[in-house]
Parts: structure tokens; sequence; C-alpha cells
């Protein structure tokens, strides 16, 4: 084994780029988990925002339109769980297994004339000064801006769940929604827009595989990453901090372990792949597990 | 006469009416994919070749298909079904299918089976599969000359006999022409994964590999090495030449069509026997997509002789001496491969480091 051509820089640079889509994604699925809502179709909204966000970006030329465009795509499809589960109070467990296989349907028929399309580049920010600090530099300050976006996304929510005023109301609806309707909060409206920035979050960590880390459209090319994200925001206790953690933690063995495997590392391959999940479950659970916000998963009629 | 003896005879010149109908019903040809169908690689070759069964045959052949079809459980659930709707021929188009394709031929002995690169055959199951590795062999030839780091990385699927060769052959013909070369190899245990075949091939990259081989099926280890810039890659299964003329230089490129055709004509003709069918770049299965001139002149030449000797017959991809990882002898001087052993073939050859993952 010749581990000495692991390059620790490049390393944890490409983990970050590797746990960008799943930190997106995981960190709108927390806040709708935080105000009440289970929404297992992220898969089908990543993929949605994989395609809609390739459409835009080949149509206009622009990559940040198609995040744009990626963004809008994932909230709309997350509206029809919305009115669905909200309105209708269908039962949110179905409902989103039918989003994901209703999103990956949808997106192979969006798709259908963009295989083998090339995406416009996205180059990378070589952050000024910054990007000059050694060892630091190279891992933290040369990426393409998304990677920058998704954590100060991370950033917002945990200051807006942890002191703002909404915040507060969107955690009160997601603990006990009887109470929140009795102080007069409007459940089903705080309800749906946090699916909605669910899903708008979810639909840019698929336009950033498509767009960026792939960057091509193929059908199903989210291949599972919005069911690591679900499995995330759980095992994160709902907290944003963690579920950093978790996702870094997880992109990062992901490398990890394709860079021992071409090291030569005298591993048996199994174990290296199977390494990234056990891992992430590991720490996260040792971490003290939370406790789930309290109406998670129920349907709210204000006649109960 | 009774009502009873009416509606007996009813149900009977209805049972030859059905009956009369289905002779004169199309055939039905069913495929099962291991991804969807645009995955511009092995799916989507083999797709090409439905089609071309479908505009051969025009409406006395009806097809169908399912993508995406995870090897396992249900893939025997899809090909029950295929079967029950009336499919007279189906195509299995990947290795994980075939103790799926045994099970469900049992339970249908009327309807003819065709697995992709297998090698369990029944009465009413055929295999067939194409000798990649005489690809693989014009890809270490160029891949041998073209690094510069004498480094190239692989991005094999599975340890299964068919990539194993794949490996074995193109390093076998990299190191005739460069003895300095060596092999990176990550399994990336899919077949289909861009995400993660991208991740692959950056990690490849990252450790110095200026070639990269893949044996999975997206695109996405070409746009990595597109953005890394000095990174050539060789089209799998398709020919991916919308990444020509670099870094794609070349691929291998799966033509399945005259064969789908072939098998189908028989099931309609009555003569369909079961049969292994491994056919190269002789017969056309196998075929090697332009070499771009990205590649020096001397090597495109000599990659083209190559091609020519593979085709003709004249040269064997595993021809002694060649020995296996552990020192032993496989092959004498001069010693040509037998197909038995192609077909489980489960070792590296000298010279390539690390195990295969058991």
């Amino acid at each position: 084994m010749d581990l000495s051509s692991i390059n620790p820089i490049l390393l944890f640079a490409s983990l970050m780029v590797a746990a960008t889509p799943i930190i997106l994604a995981a960190i709108g699925e927390l806040v709708v988990e935080r105000a009440g809502v289970l929404n297992l179709g992220v898969e089908g909204m990543m993929i949605t925002g994989a395609v809609c966000g390739f459409i835009v970006a080949v149509g206009t030329g622009s990559p940040w339109l198609g995040f744009i465009g990626a963004a809008i795509g994932g909230a709309i499809l997350s509206l029809v769980f919305g009115f669905l589960t909200q309105v209708l109070l269908s039962n949110q467990v179905a409902t989103g297994l039918a989003l994901t296989l209703f999103g990956l349907g949808l997106s192979a028929l969006m798709g259908q004339g963009y295989i083998g399309v090339k995406a416009p580049s996205f180059p990378d920010w070589h952050i000024p000064l910054l990007g000059d600090i050694p060892v630091l530099g190279p891992i933290v300050f040369q990426h393409d801006p998304m990677v920058y976006v998704g954590l100060a996304i991370v950033a917002i929510v945990w200051a807006f769940l942890k002191y703002s005023r909404a915040g507060l109301i969107l955690r009160a609806v997601g603990e006990n929604h009887e109470a929140a309707h009795a102080l007069g909060y409007h459940v089903i409206r705080v309800r749906i827009m946090a699916i909605m920035f669910g899903g708008a979050c979810a639909g840019l960590g698929g336009a950033y595989l498509s767009l960026v880390r792939v960057p091509q459209w193929t059908e199903g090319m989210t291949a599972g990453a919005g069911w690591i994200a679900l499995a995330i925001v759980v095992f994160a206790s709902w907290r944003p901090g963690r579920l950093l953690l978790g996702a870094y933690l997880f992109g990062g063995v992901t490398v990890l372990q394709l860079n021992l495997q071409a090291a030569g590392a005298a591993i048996a391959v199994e174990y290296l792949s199977m390494a990234p999940y056990l891992a992430t479950i590991f720490v996260l659970v040792i971490m003290r597990a939370g406790r789930a916000p309290g109406s998670l998963g129920q349907s709210f009629h204000a006649s109960r | 006469m009774t009502i009873k003896s009416i509606l007996t005879g009813a149900t009977l010149a209805l049972g030859f009416a059905t009956g009369a109908f289905a002779d004169a019903h199309q055939t039905k040809v069913g495929f099962v994919y291991v991804g969807p169908i645009g995955d511009g690689g092995w799916t989507y070759e083999h797709n090409k070749g439905r089609l071309a069964v479908e505009e051969a045959f025009g409406d006395a052949v009806e097809t169908v298909f399912v993508e995406s079809v995870p090897e396992g459980p249900d893939a025997e659930r899809v090909m029950t079904q295929m079967a029950l709707q009336g499919a007279d021929l189906i195509f299995t188009t990947s290795f994980g299918y075939m103790d799926q394709t045994i099970n469900v031929a049992a339970n249908f002995p009327d309807v003819k089976f065709e697995h992709a690169t297998g090698y369990k055959r029944a009465d009413n199951v055929s295999t067939y599969s194409a000798r990649f590795y005489e690809g693989r062999a014009v890809q270490g030839h160029i891949a041998g000359q073209m690094t510069e780091s004498n480094i190239v990385g692989y991005i094999a699927s599975f340890p299964i006999p068919e990539v194993i060769r794949g490996i074995n052959s193109a390093y076998l013909h990299a190191k005739a022409v460069n003895p300095d070369v060596e092999f990176k190899i990550v399994w990336a245990y899919t077949w289909f994964d861009p995400a993660k075949e991208a991740e692959a091939a950056s990690v490849l990259i990252e450790q110095g590999a200026d070639v990269i081989l893949q044996h999975t099926d997206s695109t996405a280890p070409q746009a990595a090495a597109q953005a890394a810039g000095n990174v050539v890659t060789f089209g799998q299964a398709s020919d991916m030449a919308e990444f020509g003329p670099f870094p794609r230089v070349s691929s291998i490129i799966d033509d399945w069509a005259p064969y789908y055709i072939a098998r189908t004509q028989a099931v309609i003709d009555g003569t369909w026997e079961s049969t292994d069918t491994w056919d190269g770049i002789g017969p056309g299965m196998v075929g090697i997509g332009e070499i771009s001139d990205a590649v020096p002149a001397d090597v495109k030449v000599s990659a083209e002789a190559l091609i020519e000797t593979l085709r003709t017959g004249e040269y064997h991809a595993f021809t002694g001496p060649i020995n296996k990882q552990d020192g032993s002898v496989w092959l004498a001087e001069g010693e040509i491969a037998d197909d038995g052993t192609l077909a489980g073939m489960n070792f590296y050859v000298e010279g390539i480091t690390g195990d295969i993952p058991q």
C-alpha cells in the first residue's frame, strides 16, 4: 500500500464537493421535519431539480439561472406533496414515496431531449487572499460558488431556527400543532412554506449533481442521494450543526475509501464500500440521539 | 341442442378464434435493462438493438422493455410478468440476472430466454456476450503509449470474470508497449451511478492517473477527465463521441442489433436453439470507435494494425507467455487462452498490484 499517493489537501477539498448535494437536500428536509412534516420525496425532488436546472442552464447558458430554475422546479413538485398532505390530509409516508416515484418518472420524461448534451461550465472561485493561504486555501476557499451557498443556507437555517421569531413559530408547529393552532398560528400555511423550502433545497442539491458534479443529465443520476440526505437528518437529531458534520463525514469517508482503494490498501473493498454508511451512523448515534419533533408525520386539521 | 352445448360450441369457437389470432399475432420480444435507456452507455446500446429489431420486423414483432431493474428478486418478478404477458423471447441484459433468468425459464418452458454475459444455460436459455477484452486490448495499447505519468486509472464495477478479463487484457497490452505502466483499480460496486463514477475518476486523477479506463456505464468519468484537462478516456459500451476528440480518444461500442435481429428471426421461424454466442471484433459485435487525432499518428497506425489482426483472428488478445499474478505460469509461449478459462477468469495477470475482492 502506498499511502503517500493520497494527497490530504485534495482529499479534504473533494470532501467538501462530495458532501454539497447531500447538505443542500438534507438542510431543506430538516426544516420540513422541524415543521412536523415527513417528506420522503427528497429523491424525487432532487432528480426533478437536477433536470429542471439542467434544462434552464442549457437553454439560457447560465448555470446560475439553472440553479434558480432547479429551486423553482423542486418547490413546485413539493407543492404537490404539500397540497395532498396538508389540504387533502393524505398519508405523508405514502405520499412522499409516491412523490419520489413520480419525480423519477417526470424527470426522465423532461430530460428526453437532453441526454448527451453538455452543461455550460461553472468555474471554481479562487477567492483572492483567502484562496492563497497554504493548506487551508485549496481546501476551503477554491471551490465553485454553490459549495458556499450550501454552507450559507445551513448557517441561515441554524440562525433562523435558534434566534428568529418565525423560527420559533415553525418549531412550535412541529412540536405541537394543536397548541400552535390554539395560539393563533396558521399551521397549514407554515407547513406548506416549509415544504416548499425543502423542495427548493432538494432541487438545488440535484442541480449541483447535474450542473457541477457530473455535469451532465442522465436518468436516475441522483442514485439514492436523497435517501442518504433523509437518513442524515434523522441521525443528526434535526440539528443543522450535526447535519453538516454528518454530511462531511459521509462525503469524507466516501472519498477516502476510493482513495484507499486506488492507493492499493489491503482492506477488503466490501468493508471500504460500507464504511461511509457505518461511520456516519456510528458517530451520529454515539453523539446522543435527539428527540424527533413532537408532531412529526401527523396530519393536522383545525376541527380536531 | 341444449343451451349448454351451444355455449360449449361458442366457447370452443372463441377458443379457436383467439388461438388463430394468437398464431397470426405478433411475436413479442421482451428486454430487461439494468440501467435507464438514457445512460449513454451499456443500456443505451441494448435499447438501440431493440429499436433495430422493431425496424427490421415492423408490425410482425412487438417489443417491450423494463429499464433500471435491480439485479436480484425484482428482476425475477419483471421477467415473470413479461412471460405471463405473452413474451416469446426475453433478453436479460446484465450479468446479475443470471440465476433469476434460469429460475424463471424453468417455469416457462415455452418462452425463450437470452442472458447477456452469463455462463448458465438451459434448454430454453441461451447466453450471448461480446469479446470486449479485444477492445480492451486496443485501449491498453493506446493508453500505455499516451500516459506520461505511467499511471492508468481503471474504474471497475463488480469483480466478475467479464470485468477482470478487461483489466487483464488492457494491462497486458499497455505493459507490452510501456514496461513502466502501473494500473490503479477502483471497484465502484455499481454499473451506473454518475456521482460515484465521477468521484472515482477524480480520485484516480488526483492520485496521478492521466488515462482513465472505465467499466461503468455513465459518461460521468468522461466529464471528470474533461474538467481535469489533460486526462485521456475511452468511451465505454457506447461511442460517447460527444467527449471527442479529447479526452475521449477512442471507444468500445457494443453492437447488439444483428444478434437481436437474428435471434428474433429464429423464434419466428421456429429454429431457435439454446446456444452460447461469444463474438468479438470480427463478427462486428464489438466495434472500436474512431481513434481521434489527439492520438499520435504512429500510435494510431499501430492500434489500427492491432484491430485488424484481432478482427481476422490472426492474433488473440491472450497469447502466451502470460503468468498469473502470483508468478505461476498460465500460458506458455505462443499458447492461446481457451474460452473456458476466459469465461471464468478470476485472477489478475502478473504485474497488476492489489487483490480482486472476493
